[in-house]
């Protein structure tokens, strides 16, 4: 399944699984990712899936590339429908003071806010992967309607919490940080809490994530 | 109970613990993080009498200035750093990769690195820290680790714990070397570059511009043309990837590094060089040499087996 393996520097594989961006190559990359993950190999340090790419990365002071790359072509994957799918719900509002970019977004799409709502609220999205700051999860796939490129001069901080769309996917800032998508609301929800060794991220690859729209009361009856 | 601890009168630049880091959460987002110069983090806390991994406070360019209460208690400086110790009747400079004795009252003073990003400062003793996954590194960015994940600041106290009974001197000869090549791997997207470009990476020089911190060595000079895309689907990135955003100028991702890029990766700097590499302040000219992937083993085999000679040494 994997087309492609070749090293990334000295420490890692590059397992590439192709170079479009689809649910069905994301599912195996999440798949064999998940499998590595169970096997615990002595000297594996890291695992990074993403869109249509595994990296695997090693501690040389006890493995090196041919010796991974020889496990991992040698490894039994699990079906399909061992994979664990959670179901996630996450509200969001769209109050003026959070949806930084709705105005420049409804130009951009030539469609009236209320569309670009209707088509992004109550619908299913696929978490392709988590990552760049923790636990941002990369979701998939917007309709074309709603897709939009980056801002072209990115802000220098997102607030916590916004939502953003860029492409064919939509995400949520963890934290405060810098960034160039295009922020249509903000949720009270907690994605990731370091405090949670065990289960730190909210949505993790594989899960279905809905938006639900709320109100700015129902947002700081959350917080409370 | 005996307290023992310090307070920072000047916190310095970019004062953090950190120890060895952690691994196995780049799929959630979060990097190693950890001590930026491997081998001084290790002799520091060996020249105390540590195990190697023990948290240490790192700090870069400007140093803290910490005024020590409690029973005596050694400490080592490493990397190539200037430090003041002043004693109730004496002050004077202290040296790196030597033991010295704090005892109640005493101020220690780390004015600076020179020509040198990092330093270390390890005691004989635990640092009073908390640890999420493992690890005390603190990663500023997702507030995790030591301190609740934040630079230590004027005015706090750190304290430490479980100080060594035994503060026997310990010494180790070694200087600092600085490279100006950096040896490395061709990247994944090596050929989305013109062989104008390629050319470039590997012959010319490029300087350490002033936006570099531990996330991030940004470097300037000959644009690197790009002939098929200036970006990539995102994917995973590692510690020494380089990678070439639209602008033409290269990028070589540190230890506190966001986990996801989009930008070709044009190489990845040898595990060998990683230490030194990190050490280089803005303003220093590197040049890029290609190593393959085998002699990239073998000289990593041997810096490793070298740094273990050095802490054997102790």
């Amino acid at each position: 399944m994997i087309k492609n393996i070749s090293n990334l520097g000295d420490a890692a594989l590059y397992c590439d699984f192709g170079s479009e961006v689809n649910k069905e190559i994301n599912s195996k990359v999440i798949r064999y990712f998940k499998s590595i993950q169970k096997e615990n190999i002595d000297g594996i340090n890291n695992l990074t899936p993403s869109y249509n790419k595994l990296i695997i990365s090693f501690d040389l002071r006890k493995k090196n590339f041919q010796t991974i790359k020889k496990l991992i072509e040698n490894l039994n994957i699990t079906n399909d429908d061992e994979l664990e799918t959670n179901r996630i719900k996450i509200p969001v509002c769209c109050d003026e003071n959070f949806s930084l970019d709705i105005k420049r977004l409804e130009e951009k799409l030539q469609i009236t806010r209320d569309k670009i709502y209707e088509k992004f609220f109550g619908k299913e999205f696929f978490c392709y992967m988590t990552g760049f700051i923790a636990g941002m999860p990369f979701l998939g796939d917007l309709e074309n309607e709603l897709q939009a490129k980056r801002l072209e001069t990115p802000r220098v901080k997102v607030p916590k919490g916004s939502v953003g769309l860029t492409e064919q996917f939509a995400n949520i800032y963890t934290f405060e940080s810098p960034g160039g998508w295009n922020i249509i609301g903000n949720t009270p929800q907690v994605i990731f809490d370091s405090t949670n060794e065990n289960n730190p991220n909210l949505i993790n690859p594989g899960d279905v994530v809905t938006f639900e729209q709320i109100t700015k009361e129902q947002y700081y009856n959350i917080n409370e | 109970m005996n307290k023992n601890y310090f307070e920072i009168k000047r916190a310095g630049i970019n004062t953090t613990f950190q120890d060895q880091g952690r691994g196995n959460l780049y799929h959630i987002g979060i990097p190693f993080s950890g001590a930026m110069d491997n081998r001084n983090f290790q002799i520091s806390n060996k020249l105390v009498g540590n195990e190697v991994n023990f948290p240490i406070i790192e700090f870069a360019y400007q140093g803290p200035l910490l005024k020590y209460f409690g029973e005596n208690i050694n400490f080592a400086i490493t990397g190539d750093v200037k430090f003041i110790i002043r004693k109730k009747n004496n002050t004077f400079e202290g040296k790196c990769y030597q033991s010295f004795t704090l005892e109640n009252g005493d101020e220690l003073d780390i004015i600076s690195t020179n020509k040198s990003v990092y330093g270390y400062l390890a005691v004989s003793g635990e640092f009073d820290v908390n640890y999420q996954w493992s690890s005390c590194s603190v990663n500023t960015k997702a507030n995790i680790g030591a301190n609740n994940g934040k630079k230590i600041e004027d005015g706090q106290k750190i304290y430490i714990l479980n100080i060594n009974k035994n503060l026997s001197d310990k010494k180790l000869n070694y200087i600092n070397t600085k490279i100006e090549n950096i040896r490395v791997i061709q990247g994944t997207n090596f050929d989305y570059f013109s062989n104008e470009g390629k050319k470039i990476f590997f012959e010319k020089e490029f300087v350490i511009s002033k936006l570099s911190d531990r996330m991030g060595m940004r470097l300037e000079g000959p644009k690197i043309e790009n002939i098929v895309d200036t970006n990539i689907k995102s994917e995973g990135l590692l510690k020494g990837v380089i990678q070439v955003p639209a602008d033409g100028n290269p990028i070589i991702m540190l230890s506190d590094h966001g986990t996801i890029g989009g930008y070709p990766k044009i190489g990845v700097v040898i595990s060998a060089d990683y230490d030194k590499l990190v050490q280089l302040t803005p303003g220093s000219k590197i040049k890029f040499k290609k190593v393959e992937l085998a002699d990239a083993e073998t000289l990593f085999k041997l810096y490793d087996l070298e740094t273990q000679n050095l802490i054997s040494q102790i």
